[in-house]
């Protein structure tokens, strides 16, 4: 039961998100161009996230590395689409109404009542507590979420596989960029750049001052985040670098610190024009006059009084 | 030379800088980092694969496409519209705090409402200039209506960013948890998330107040 929960039912999840994958390889087929690459593309996807245990490892890297050969090609493209017009949606927003919100508040609320649910695991004659796999609880609350949804709308299956495939061409290779990154922290942490990292800066600053550990760890995710232009991509470094040596292996909570500094690393990203998305696009899309530091400028308060606010929360909450 | 190790972050940077292709920049930078710090290709491919797999919950959001598929075509986002469009008597200020609270909720369920785009432009930048005329009872200055564009954005990045790590199964949650992992510390996703609570509460709070001082530059404007 224990074993079920922890690793059979989780994969049953990703499982569905490989038929996802599946089902946008399949309308790949139609797409005007680069129907192959793309139809590739998103059946590599669908067999890691299906398969991922069962493949050797090894095959699954070099999988990763077909479809980043096929993407640096452009042969990942979205096909076009016919999209539900405004007056659809609006006429549907008015005959629906606030129900609407049902589907998605579900999904939130439920995922977050699951994480606080704990099954007890049986090893060795010990019993501890543990908490669902993330995936049960977003899978669970998904499928709440989707019966609500067809209960409340009673939507066309056709115009649902439609969209969600337009829905996921749309995000692209850019949705795997995460769990690439968390891949790259293990390459950085078998090859020991974390050890170079913090080599060079205890050179400078003596460990041990947990203070001064924190101001490095903050102001570290900042400019990392500033320069990559992702706080994801930082964290991964600069935790590994500067953040477990300096500040959680001085005793500190590593939930909280881990926490406290992923959104340091968004006040970085509140600074930077490397974030372009974010910060650049925004002026375009708002015709500013200035078209690279409007939204910077009007963001650098909050970024500079958020920095002080995450040194002082890790020092209260994270000891 | 120990220092060749960090290529990979260089390389990260320059790729990232010159907008080449995410996926393979990631790639060439764990494939080159691996190899100059004397590990074999076939292992290289090893760990990312494995790593790869063991994060797959990063992107279990896959699942949840079909449920904004359905909802996004009947409408959600125009009633989320039509629903700010009733609040009354707003000033710029009112209007900009009362999206934070809303941007934020949504971000902590993982609901997508917001977006540029979808909700700033066509929405939010209209109510906020139009009620900070209403509270000057002019029109504004062209320095005035910059400001107010940049604010209707930085909002929208706040709260974006401050509290999407309440939600215990986003993409940086797991990161948080796998980073953590790699470095031999376990903790569960719901101390991440809980612990991501008061960086919201706090950028709510500093948001409420930016807004509010904007809105009492506006009043004070009219006289000069």
């Amino acid at each position: 039961m224990t074993d079920f929960l922890g690793v059979y039912f989780p994969e049953f999840f990703y499982v569905l998100c490989g038929l996802v994958c599946f089902d946008t390889a399949i309308r790949a087929r139609k797409n005007e161009e680069a129907k192959a690459g793309t139809m590739l593309f998103w059946t590599l996807t669908g067999l890691i996230f299906m398969l991922g245990k069962a493949l050797p490892s090894a095959v699954v890297g070099g999988m990763l590395v077909v479809m980043g050969c096929l993407t640096v090609t452009k042969q990942v493209r979205i096909g076009r689409f016919t999209e539900s017009t405004q007056e659809a949606r609006k006429a549907a927003s008015e005959k629906i109404g606030t129900k609407i919100f049902l589907p998605a508040v579900s999904i939130g609320v439920i995922a977050l009542v699951l994480s606080f649910v704990k099954y007890n695991v049986v090893k060795d004659g010990t019993v501890t507590p543990t908490a669902l796999n993330g995936a049960i609880m977003t899978g669970v609350a998904c499928l709440i979420a989707l019966v609500l949804a067809f209960i409340i709308c009673k939507p066309k299956i056709s115009e649902t596989r439609e969209d969600t495939s337009r829905l996921l061409m749309q995000v692209g290779a850019a949705c795997l960029l995460p769990q690439l990154l968390g891949a790259l922290g293990s390459v950085f942490s078998e090859a020991g750049v974390g050890e170079v990292i913090s080599g060079m800066i205890s050179s400078v600053v003596p460990q041990g001052n947990i203070t001064v550990g924190i101001i490095i760890y903050v102001l570290g995710m900042v400019v990392f985040t500033m320069i990559m232009g992702n706080a994801f991509a930082a964290f991964t470094v600069i935790t590994a670098g500067i953040g477990v040596p300096f500040v959680i292996s001085q005793g500190g909570n590593p939930a909280v610190i881990g926490a406290l500094g992923m959104t340091a690393g968004y006040c970085g990203t509140l600074m930077t024009p490397m974030a372009a998305n974010f910060n650049i696009v925004p002026c375009a899309v708002l015709e500013t006059k200035d078209p690279k530091w409007s939204v910077i400028k009007a963001q650098l308060p909050m970024a500079l009084i958020m920095i002080v606010i995450h040194v002082i929360l890790m020092l209260v909450l994270g000891f | 030379m120990e220092y060749v190790k960090l290529i990979g972050i260089l390389i990260i940077v320059l790729g990232f800088a010159f907008k080449l292709d995410v996926l393979a920049v990631v790639l060439v930078a764990g494939i080159v980092t691996g190899l100059v710090s004397g590990l074999d290709f076939v292992h290289i491919l090893e760990i990312i694969g494995q790593s790869f797999v063991n994060n797959r919950l990063m992107s279990i959001f896959l699942i949840i496409f079909p449920v904004i598929a359905i909802i996004e075509r009947y409408g959600m986002k125009e009633r989320a519209a039509y629903l700010i469009g009733k609040i009354k008597n707003a000033s710029a200020g009112k209007v900009l705090s009362i999206w934070m609270v809303i941007r934020s909720v949504a971000s902590a369920l993982n609901i997508r409402i917001g977006g540029h785009v979808q909700f700033i432009r066509p929405l939010i930048l209209p109510m906020t200039s139009a009620a900070a005329e209403a509270s000057k009872g002019g029109r504004l200055t062209e320095e005035e209506e910059e400001k107010v564009k940049g604010l209707s954005a930085a909002t929208e990045n706040f709260g974006n960013f401050f509290a999407q790590n309440c939600f215990p199964a986003s993409a940086s949650v797991v990161l948080i948890q796998s980073g953590l992992a790699l470095a031999g510390y376990d903790v569960s996703l719901s101390d991440i998330a809980s612990s991501a609570i008061y960086v919201m509460i706090i950028s709510i709070a500093l948001t409420v107040v930016q807004v509010m001082l904007f809105d009492r530059k506006v009043k004070g404007g009219k006289k000069s």
